[in-house]
């Protein structure tokens, strides 16, 4: 963990940029997704983006999310979280536990996203 | 060991009471799961409330999909491959030797490999990773299976992969944390002698450097 308890990757974003395409471009991903579904790139970013404008030190939601992936580590085989479930779930509960959104008025979002009321813009986008 | 249990589907892992409810419900005919209804309710009332912009989420997205990746670690080996003295700084002082090529992280440890010593590194814990140097890790990387064989049992895990050791070979697996991420140096592959820097960056794969593989020797030197 560096200062501030930021993620370690907002330094990252001071790293120069090189080819990304042409001989001289490295191997990127190895032929694997990054993300398996948009949903997922919306979880890793919500959390990574409040953790840099500093709503929560990156400890806070890494303990939780320990303790995500190892309740999932502990079901049987076939009933495991995907990694990305537990990221989900951890942000949620650390919301939660801050005071900064409360279970009921997520659980009204959702409502309204799963019965038309909203629409989904941004997970399911291109 | 390489299969993945695929996406979405089973709900967040801390749910309520109330959203205790199954799996996917219907949205505008597409099937939509209790995920993604949690992603865009978290997503929408952050936004709401002023907390993010979807725009800094579009950013820091697109940054870790496109922008960074493995190429950033490719480079650091490239250089210490070429460059000697680069080599030993980046061993004893790796936060300096980041900076020299523009990449700012403390908390990095690199580890050389050598005909005796094979590094690995895992995180037994979570999904601890030198993102700014590697991008995000790999779906195998968070596998309860790599993350707890791994430190058992490492040459059958790496045997898994392809990468058959000599029995002389020390194997030391390192377990990251939030303080200490380690980036594997992996050893330059014979018939390389002639290629630049930007050259040989090329060859260095991701999974090198998390030291489940070697660096392969381009196809026009074997």
């Amino acid at each position: 963990m560096n200062q501030a308890g930021r993620p370690s990757i907002d330094n990252a974003a001071a790293s120069p940029r090189i080819d990304a395409e042409g001989p001289g471009a490295p191997p990127r991903r190895n032929g694997e997704l990054v993300f398996q579904a948009p949903w997922e790139g919306r979880a890793f970013g919500l959390a990574v983006a409040l953790g840099e404008e500093g709503l929560f030190a990156w400890e806070a939601f890494r303990t939780r999310l320990i303790a995500a992936i190892a309740a999932s580590d502990r079901r049987p085989e076939g009933e495991r979280r995907a990694y990305y479930e537990s990221w989900l779930g951890a942000l949620q509960r650390l919301l939660v536990d801050r005071g900064i959104l409360t279970a009921a008025e997520i659980e009204d979002r959702m409502r309204q996203f799963a019965t038309g009321q909203r629409d989904i813009v941004n997970p399911g986008a291109p | 060991m390489h299969d993945h249990r695929g996406g979405g589907g089973h709900g967040a892992e801390h749910r309520h009471e109330a959203e205790h409810h199954h799996e996917t419900e219907h949205h505008h005919g597409g099937e939509v799961s209790q995920t993604q209804l949690l992603t865009a309710a978290l997503e929408s009332l952050l936004v709401e409330k002023g907390l993010l912009s979807s725009d800094t989420i579009d950013q820091l997205v697109e940054r870790y999909e496109k922008d960074i990746g493995p190429m950033i670690g490719a480079r650091v080996v490239a250089r210490a491959w070429t460059d000697p003295a680069y080599k030993q700084r980046l061993l004893s002082d790796s936060a300096s030797a980041l900076a020299e090529l523009g990449i700012h992280m403390d908390n990095l440890v690199v580890v050389e490999n050598t005909p005796a010593v094979h590094n690995a590194v895992v995180c037994t814990l979570c999904s601890c990773y030198p993102w700014a140097v590697l991008g995000l890790p790999p779906t195998w990387y968070k596998e309860p299976a790599y993350r707890s064989r791994m430190v058992i049992e490492p040459r059958a895990v790496l045997r898994e992969f392809g990468l058959e050791l000599d029995g002389t070979v020390e194997v030391r697996v390192w377990d990251s944390s939030a303080e200490q991420r380690y980036l594997v140096l992996p050893e330059r592959p014979a018939g390389t002698e002639g290629m630049t820097e930007a050259e040989l960056a090329t060859l260095v794969s991701r999974d090198s450097m998390i030291g489940v593989a070697r660096v392969a020797a381009p196809a026009r030197a074997r």
